[in-house]
């Protein structure tokens, strides 16, 4: 990334992992899709962003992920100083499982680290450790296509986490995700969460998994995207499935979702 | 699918071809029909047989300039392919010559060619051009079809553009490769074929087709079905060989490779 490194100590002193200000994002289309946005993510944060579909809300992660960069606007994102092992500081897990289907999964999360030119033997026991997070230790030999849904979820979330990255950016993970899984996997995330620091990003167009999830909800209005509202999700930690059934948690989604409301007004459909 | 129906398929086949050998016998022994009309096709495998020593050497001459020619195409399509890939600009230069090449027929191009390459040369270049296209497209398609949120996992971990290639768009064309492999097998073939027709009416060349023009002047039909038939089977084999190639790399991955259970 191009910015100056004054800019990223900067960020660093503020305690900050992600600062976005007045970033916009116009297609060559000519669609504006995003902004101006502006976003502060303290280290180590859990926030969710949410919003109806397209509402830029991806378009958001793949800036700070710095796959795309905004037509106005900074971002900076916290590096940590040595990217030379293979820790990169950026975990993107795709609405997709986007995994490669003639690699094992062993093969799959072992890329980030290949493309970084990691030693093998420090990449072998960190690709370990990753599968055992995600709980997916004995399925490092089986191919994608022989997994379920929800354990390819995992593989695409033990890839993002090998490198050991500061920030995890999740876009709409679970989205495709039937129920059960999705509150699985909602839960081993929290758990990651707790156990590893990292600062998480969450993109998700359900109220109820943003409540569940996040110490911070952002909700955006529909496009081009800016921010209509934040709720800070103050609850007891850590939480568990006795969350999900409270009145507390029924209330906070009560308040979200009637902020969201008016984004999704000037639909066509929802 | 019963094992019954399995049987089945690979019975009818067998007992259509059975049936019409037997017809095909039946006619011309009732008829009395000379050989050098219509031979039975006893006598096209007694001549099989026979002529063995001729026609295996011819065989062997057609098999490997279809091999050349097969060689030369995978190897050209597949880096004409990648050279487009990475460069746009070579790619609007030079592919309407490849389409160009591919829909002039080569049995119009192959006595041109003979004029100006010594004829092991012209025939192998023959093959080449009608099995260069299908991989170059293929090849294309497939380095073409790379899933762009991958694409983007590759960007994001900074990926170079060889190891891009190397480990993401090259398996994901493998696919596509390996049909146009298939189809530039049994087209190699057919060049090697049109071309050794055409150097054989210039008076020279010993392959296959060759034979089976010197038997039409000499009225050998029987060679000329003998000679037929063992391209065929030659067609079929190397057909077979390529999509057996393609079934072993891509079994454990790809949906065309798998089975219909899952």
């Amino acid at each position: 990334m191009a910015e100056p490194a004054v800019s990223e100590m900067d960020i660093d002193a503020a305690g900050l992992a992600v600062r976005l200000r007045a970033v916009t994002k116009i297609y060559d289309n000519g669609v504006a899709a995003l902004g101006p946005l502006d976003l502060d993510v303290a280290k180590g944060e859990f926030v969710s962003l949410l919003g109806p579909s397209g509402c830029g809300k991806s378009t958001a992660l793949r800036l700070i992920a710095g796959l795309s960069a905004p037509s106005a606007g900074t971002v900076n994102v916290s590096h940590r100083a040595n990217r030379k092992d293979g820790r990169h500081p950026i975990g993107f897990v795709f609405q997709e499982p986007t995994l490669m289907p003639w690699a094992s999964v062993r093969e799959n999360v072992r890329l980030p680290l290949k493309l970084s030119h990691a030693p093998a033997t420090d990449a072998d026991s960190r690709i370990e450790e990753a599968l055992a997070q995600v709980g997916l230790a004995e399925f490092a030999d089986a191919y994608p296509r022989e997994l379920s849904g929800g354990m390819k979820m995992r593989v695409s979330l033990a890839r993002a986490l090998v490198t050991d990255p500061d920030i995890l950016l999740l876009d709409e993970p679970f989205a495709a995700l039937d129920e059960i899984t999705r509150f699985r996997l909602n839960n081993d995330l929290l758990a990651l969460w707790r156990k590893l620091h990292k600062t998480v990003i969450f993109v998700t167009h359900s109220v109820f998994e943003s409540v569940y999830l996040s110490q911070r909800v952002l909700v955006m209005t529909a496009r081009p995207g800016r921010l209509a509202s934040a709720f800070r999700i103050a609850t007891v930690e850590p939480r568990g499935e006795e969350f999900r059934t409270s009145a507390e948690y029924a209330g906070y989604c009560r308040e979200v979702s009637s902020a969201l409301a008016p984004s999704y007004s000037g639909q066509r459909s929802a | 699918m019963s094992s019954f129906q399995n049987i089945g398929r690979m019975l009818m086949p067998a007992a259509v071809f059975a049936a019409g050998l037997g017809f095909w016998e039946l006619v011309v022994r009732v008829n009395d029909i000379q050989p050098y009309v219509l031979p039975s096709p006893f006598v096209v495998f007694q001549t099989l047989v026979g002529d063995w020593p001729v026609l295996s050497e011819s065989l062997g001459v057609t098999l490997l300039t279809t091999l050349e020619g097969f060689v030369a195409a995978a190897v050209g399509g597949v880096a004409l392919a990648l050279l487009f890939n990475q460069s746009k600009w070579l790619e609007y230069s030079l592919f309407p010559y490849a389409v160009i090449l591919q829909v002039t027929p080569v049995i119009a191009i192959a006595p041109l060619l003979l004029i100006y390459l010594p004829q092991q040369t012209a025939v192998i270049v023959c093959a080449w051009i009608v099995g260069f296209f299908p991989v170059l497209s293929n090849t294309t398609l497939g380095l073409n079809s790379v899933d762009r949120n991958l694409a983007g996992l590759f960007q994001l971990y900074g990926a170079s553009r060889l190891q891009t290639l190397r480990f993401l768009k090259l398996p994901a064309a493998l696919p596509y490769i390996l049909g146009g492999l298939r189809i530039a097998g049994g087209l190699s073939l057919i060049g090697a074929v049109v071309a050794e027709i055409a150097a054989g009416t210039a008076g020279a060349g010993s392959g296959l087709a060759f034979r089976i023009a010197e038997s039409g002047y000499r009225l050998n039909i029987p060679r000329m079905f003998a000679a037929l038939l063992l391209l065929s089977v030659a067609g079929i084999v190397i057909y077979g060989l390529l999509a057996l190639v393609s079934h072993l790399v891509l079994r454990r991955w790809h949906e065309s490779a798998l089975g219909k259970e899952n």
